[in-house]
């Protein structure tokens, strides 16, 4: 395995991905991305603006037509499985044997991966445990419920330790509590150190868990950059607020709106200095959304 | 790099077709079982005797082999399709297993299937007749290569299947017609020579006739002819196997 050495840590380097298929589709247009390592990142875009076809690329699943792809500075066409050693991937749609009891599922991934079976059963206990999953290690996968079937396939993903996990929609279909339980593990894997790479629907998510994020749209990266320095480039923030006038006690609901660089904490000030306490502000409209719909015109 | 995902692989091949034992090592006992029956004892009783050997004791090796042909070929077949199917085969894909070792991994499964349901059928045969052994290892080399040659064949179709349909299709239109006319039941020897020199294309024939070299140590063709096609077949399925799991065919888009 041949490395080469480069001055930036990125886990992901994308320069001029393209991809068009079979049937004459055009679904990457020179697509650029550079994801560095321990970042917990999200690929955004509409339905067909090419973010599973860059997670097929990465992942060795689709061809491409032209570009380059280095994970970790292994090159993708000189060491593919190298790069296949750094990635772990959760697909969108479930993909394992419906037969095959869980426990199975994973210690063979692991031994695809050249990971020895004893070090893979005990692997697959920490994990499936952490996971909730280690009651069900006997059950056939077609059993599980859905969101098991989620967690089945993130465990099959980590059991070989990957330095990159890639998520394509992971909590697509998953309940709330589930929902945070999950959150609450990526970030705990992010946190020692695992790259992640997300792409989901659930913008929520992204303002919750990443750092960094990039835009596609028809094939190519529209805007890359921190999730926080995205958000503040919205214009302005609309507020719905409960408030109390202070003399009469009456509740009251009030919509503002205010400049994205601006504080709330301010208002909250000159509006209590003019008697109206503030007893629950949520936001009119999810700030990701907006920032989505915008990066999107 | 190799070892672990090559135990890896065959350990799970071998543990699904002895899970579902009934639908894989079962059917092909009770149908050669009933071939001895039918043909060996009812049928058999009334056929004078074939190159000096009495017809029960020749159609032991060929019942022998066309079980293992068809329990190779399809194990590995209907595998692969499957988890092409419910595209369970991306977890090798994404994973660094080397395409040979998914080759050697799945035609392994297929062999030792193979093999398996042959001793079966040839434990069966003792309860007819008590078939005489004359040279061990051919008879060992011949299941062996015959077995490798069609577990490499059904991972060919299994690559190329698009449907259910397509994982039989070979099966019943091309295997299954060269297996009846591949000289299980009779000697070439006995057709007209127009009849001889078709079935002289047929590679089937070459297998079963050294195979039953090893048994009576009489064939109807030179054992080395027989043992080079195996190789050859071998080598070429190996190549093609190679070559289409590069292309990623029907699962790489």
């Amino acid at each position: 395995m041949k490395k080469i050495i480069m001055k930036r840590s990125l886990a992901i380097e994308i320069k001029g991905l393209r991809k068009t298929y079979a049937g004459g589709t055009k679904a990457l247009k020179g697509l650029n991305l550079s994801v560095e390592e321990g970042d917990f990142f999200a690929l955004l875009g509409s339905n067909g603006a090419g973010k599973t076809t860059t997670i097929g690329i990465l992942t060795s699943l689709v061809n491409k037509s032209a570009g380059k792809v280095h994970v970790f500075n292994y090159d993708l066409d000189k060491d593919i499985n190298a790069v296949k050693s750094q990635i772990g991937v959760v697909p969108q749609e479930f993909n394992f044997n419906v037969f095959e009891k869980v426990i199975d599922i994973i210690v063979c991934q692991a031994g695809y991966f050249g990971v020895p079976r004893k070090i893979a059963e005990k692997r697959a206990e920490e994990i499936l445990k952490a996971l909730d999953l280690w009651d069900k290690r006997n059950k056939v996968s077609r059993s599980l419920s859905g969101g098991m079937k989620r967690r089945l396939l993130i465990a099959r993903a980590l059991i070989h330790k990957p330095k990159l996990l890639i998520l394509d929609e992971p909590t697509a279909g998953v309940d709330v509590e589930l929902r945070y339980g999950m959150w609450k593990y990526l970030k705990e894997l992010n946190k020692e150190g695992m790259t992640i790479l997300l792409t989901t629907h659930y913008l929520e998510e992204v303002e919750q868990l990443c750092k960094n994020m990039a835009m596609i749209r028809e094939g190519k990266v529209i805007a890359q950059g921190s999730v926080q320095e995205l958000l503040k480039s919205l214009e302005k923030q609309s507020y719905v607020l409960e408030v109390y006038n202070n003399e009469k006690a009456q509740k009251q609901i009030m919509e503002v709106e205010i400049a994205a660089n601006e504080s709330i904490t301010a208002l909250i000030q000159k509006l209590s200095e003019k008697g109206i306490l503030v007893n629950d502000i949520q936001p009119k409209t999810n700030r990701m959304e907006q920032l989505f719909l915008k990066l999107l015109k | 790099m190799i070892w672990i995902p090559f135990t890896t692989l065959l350990r799970k091949e071998s543990t699904r077709f002895l899970r579902i034992w009934s639908q894989t090592l079962l059917p092909p006992v009770i149908n050669q079982s009933l071939y001895f029956i039918v043909f060996g004892s009812f049928i058999g009783s009334q056929v004078s005797d074939i190159n000096g050997v009495s017809y029960m004791a020749f159609l032991v090796p060929g019942l022998v082999m066309m079980s293992v042909i068809n329990s190779s070929f399809s194990n590995v077949v209907s595998s692969f399709f499957g988890n092409k199917f419910q595209r369970s085969i991306e977890e090798l894909m994404v994973s660094p297993t080397p395409n040979s070792v998914i080759i050697a991994g799945y035609a392994s499964g297929g062999v030792l299937r193979g093999i398996i349901v042959g001793t079966l059928v040839f434990m069966i045969s003792f309860a007819f007749v008590r078939p005489n052994v004359e040279h061990l290892l051919i008879v060992i080399l011949f299941v062996f290569l015959t077995a490798l040659v069609f577990a490499l064949g059904g991972l060919v179709n299994g690559i190329f299947a698009k449907k259910f349909d397509d994982v039989s299709i070979f099966s019943t239109f091309i295997l299954t017609p060269l297996t009846y006319f591949g000289g299980v039941f009779y000697s070439i020897r006995d057709l007209p020579i127009f009849w001889q020199n078709i079935s002289k294309a047929n590679p089937i024939l070459y297998m079963i006739d050294g195979f039953r070299y090893g048994f009576y140590g009489q064939s109807d063709f030179d054992i080395r002819l027989s043992i080079s096609l195996l190789i050859a077949f071998t080598i070429i399925l190996v190549a093609l196997n190679a070559h289409l799991l590069k292309k990623g065919l029907g699962m790489r888009s």
